[in-house]
């Protein structure tokens, strides 16, 4: 090959490219920037099979997490009329529908609350679990374009999906607390047991779209599949009646739904219209904190393959 | 020097052709609960391939490291592992610095939020600090030249206000290591050079840079040294001009007959006249890539008219690789007029009576409408960046060798010497 040999000529271009001082500060900074090299890397990147989560990186992103959520925050109700309103309005209007659907013309009892109150709080609750599910389920494949373009801690994306519509549940609870007020339900020491509530349902939420995010980036059919899923889950869960109207075996199938002991949980903290079942609850709980576990598992497993696959 | 980046028997397999078949959706979700991630192992009835292979180099910090390479070759499978996009199947990479990624601009922009607000998300996915964005936003901002707009949608932005705002908060990030991917295929020309220009500054801070560009020019600009990758392994590796020239004139066997190809074209549409072909000739008129040094540089170009045309001007361009421009010759020097030309096919030959210095360089083709000239604004019917590189050799024709020099040129200049009366 004739161009090595140009090798003199080409050192010399360079050379003469060279020849301009460099700026004394770039020098400095350079200076620096070699003498703060680790002795160890900081990042290693080899093949792995799967990974544990990675708590520390977590915290050093936790601004990011943030950005994730107020953006989708942000961007959720631009460009509408009624903005914010419309996180109050769904279940409000579903309340409405239900309470003349069963409260006035079937007539479900409803535990002695009266049906509007008794329906919304199943409702605030369910909107929440199935918009935070479907929003997560899908973030992945939303954010295919971040995802094969910049490293970040993919959990991030599915955790502030969860995160950001978890901000939709504090707005929907203001009507909430007004009905409650005009309905004049009285204030005990059960409200306190509010967290709890929407700690488990956040966490199975979490759980549940974070492992349907991961599927989601495999198979698009869980995109279709999810609503219609979300769909039967809202008739299996007790929202618009009460667990106490079903009896016998057919009661013992629904209370294995994590969903029961959670609204339940939380439609008693709020009205103490009756005792806490804390079968049930300990058992949604086993079931949330297993579903983290193992969605958690899962997600790290999958992860490496996202940008691959998405 | 201690490396900052340290890559061992880097390399990663993709698996193409047929995938397990789930020929319903019942099955399929049978099957994704029974087992989640069936489908990402290996299965037998489908092939696999690599498309990085044993990649293994070192770079010392604060070097600018160039990547080229055909696309295809594996360069960005290379950046998206760096950059901890997707893992490796084998080796290794040690990073001893924080790693920021540039593989496209505007990265997680969303086109709803304003821009000040898009700067604050990008910013954060670039990863960057809020208290650090907070601190750069007004350079940003300025940088970018839209301080009118900070408040609209980035969906009102013209194309150039959204990649230039892209560009100024990639530009304002400090990781020890950056890495750069054809960011400045995107703008237009003038923006192009101002977004050099902030690579230039960049790389002249200390900052180690991996730079992936087929922007040969700004490689051989930017990079001390370059790397370049085909078919997944480093087929060459070097100071950046050499590599450069290595690869223009010995990847592609068309290279040699010249062909322009389609991506060539500055402009995506050519429709009024096409540059197809370049050569430079050697004495006996055949294609070359090596000139002697002192010999009269021979050009043939070809070129097809698409509609008939009026007033135009042809022109050639000799550049070095480090942007400077040895000179612009055009059709009209040698006392013709302006060209009137039919549908058709044409050649030009041009000859260039100039002793280049014995280096690396490339030719641009343009052709003006309208009496245009080479510096002159108006659109080219057609521009051709890059057409040929060549090299001009140390030698004379007749082996005589060459003084270095650094000057730009060395011309031919005639002596006589004369004896002096002297007592």
């Amino acid at each position: 090959m004739t161009i090595g040999n140009n090798a003199g000529a080409l050192a010399h271009a360079e050379t003469s490219q060279n020849v301009e001082p460099p700026h004394t500060n770039t020098a400095a900074s350079h200076e620096a920037v070699s003498s703060r090299l680790p002795d160890k890397p900081v990042v290693v990147i080899e093949s792995r099979t799967w990974l544990a989560l990675d708590l520390q990186e977590l915290w050093a992103y936790r601004e990011l997490l943030y950005f994730f959520m107020w953006r989708d925050v942000k961007v959720r109700y631009k460009q509408t009329a009624l903005g914010v309103v419309w996180v109050i309005l769904q279940p409000l209007l579903m309340m409405l529908v239900f309470a003349f659907l069963f409260g006035r013309t079937v007539g479900i009892t409803s535990d002695g609350v009266s049906y509007p109150l008794f329906a919304y709080a199943g409702l605030v609750m369910w909107t929440f679990f199935s918009s935070a599910v479907n929003a997560a389920g899908n973030s992945l494949v939303n954010s295919a374009s971040l995802i094969t373009k910049v490293y970040f801690p993919r959990i991030l994306v599915p955790a502030a999906a969860v995160g950001a519509t978890l901000v939709d549940f504090g707005v929907s609870c203001v009507p909430l607390a007004i009905l409650m007020i005009f309905w004049k339900v009285p204030l005990t020491w059960n409200l306190l047991l509010i967290p709890l509530f929407v700690v488990l349902v956040v966490v199975l939420a979490f759980g549940f779209g974070m492992w349907m995010a991961a599927l989601n980036v495999k198979y698009r059919d869980i995109k279709l599949a999810l609503p219609f899923v979300i769909q039967l889950w809202f008739f299996a869960s007790p929202i618009i009646y009460p667990l106490s109207i079903i009896h016998g075996k057919l009661r013992s199938v629904l209370a294995l739904n994590p969903m029961a002991g959670i609204i339940e949980g939380f439609r008693t903290s709020l009205y103490s219209h009756k005792a806490f079942d804390w079968r049930t609850i300990g058992f949604a709980a086993a079931v949330a904190a297993v579903f983290l576990v193992y969605s958690t598992y899962s997600f790290r497993r999958a992860e490496r393959q996202f940008a691959d696959l998405v | 020097m201690k490396p900052i980046i340290k890559v061992e028997g880097l390399g990663k397999q993709y698996r193409v052709g047929a995938r397990q078949k789930f020929p319903t959706l019942r099955d399929s979700l049978v099957s994704a609960v029974r087992n989640p991630f069936n489908l990402l192992r290996t299965n037998g009835n489908s092939e696999m391939f690599w498309a990085l292979r044993d990649v293994e180099f070192e770079v010392g910090n604060g070097e600018v490291i160039g990547i080229i390479g055909r696309n295809g070759a594996g360069k960005s499978t290379l950046l998206k592992i760096l950059s901890r996009i997707t893992d490796p199947t084998t080796g290794r990479v040690e990073l001893y610095g924080r790693v920021a990624s540039l593989l496209e601009v505007g990265t997680g922009f969303h086109p709803e939020l304003t821009g000040r607000e898009n700067v604050f998300l990008n910013g954060a996915i670039l990863g960057m600090h809020k208290a650090e964005i907070d601190r750069k936003f007004d350079e940003i901002v300025a940088f970018a030249e839209i301080e009118r707009f900070l408040d609209t949608p980035v969906k009102r932005y013209s194309s150039g206000m959204y990649v230039r705002l892209a560009f100024a908060v990639a530009a304002h990030l400090e990781p020890e290591i950056l890495i750069v991917d054809e960011v400045l295929a995107v703008g237009d020309a003038q923006f192009q050079k101002k977004c050099l220009g902030k690579m230039n500054e960049v790389a002249k801070g200390g900052r180690t840079v991996l730079f992936v560009s087929h922007n040969m020019r700004a490689v051989a600009q930017l990079c001390g040294r370059c790397l370049w990758i085909d078919g997944g392994q480093i087929i060459s590796r070097g100071p950046s001009n050499e590599v450069v020239v290595e690869y223009l004139s010995s990847s592609q066997p068309q290279k040699m007959d010249g062909l322009i190809t389609k991506e060539m074209h500055y402009h995506d549409e050519v429709a009024e006249l096409c540059f197809t072909r370049i050569a430079l000739l050697d004495k006996d008129s055949n294609p070359t890539v090596v000139t002697y040094f002192g010999e009269p540089l021979r050009f043939r170009v070809e070129f097809e008219v698409l509609t008939p045309l009026e007033q135009i001007r042809l022109g050639l361009v000799i550049n070095k690789f480090d942007e400077t421009i040895v000179c612009a010759v055009q059709h009209t020097d040698a006392a013709m007029d302006l060209l009137n030309l039919q549908p058709g096919s044409y050649i030009a030959h041009i000859q260039i009576d100039i002793q280049l210095i014995p280096a690396p360089y490339y030719i641009s083709l343009f052709a003006k409408p309208e009496g245009g000239y080479w510096t002159s604004g108006e659109r080219s019917l057609d521009y051709i960046g890059h057409a040929l590189a060549f090299n001009v050799e140390e030698v004379s024709a007749e082996g005589r060798a060459v003084l270095p020099t650094n000057a730009l040129i060395h011309p031919a200049s005639r002596w006589t010497l004369e004896g002096l009366e002297y007592n």
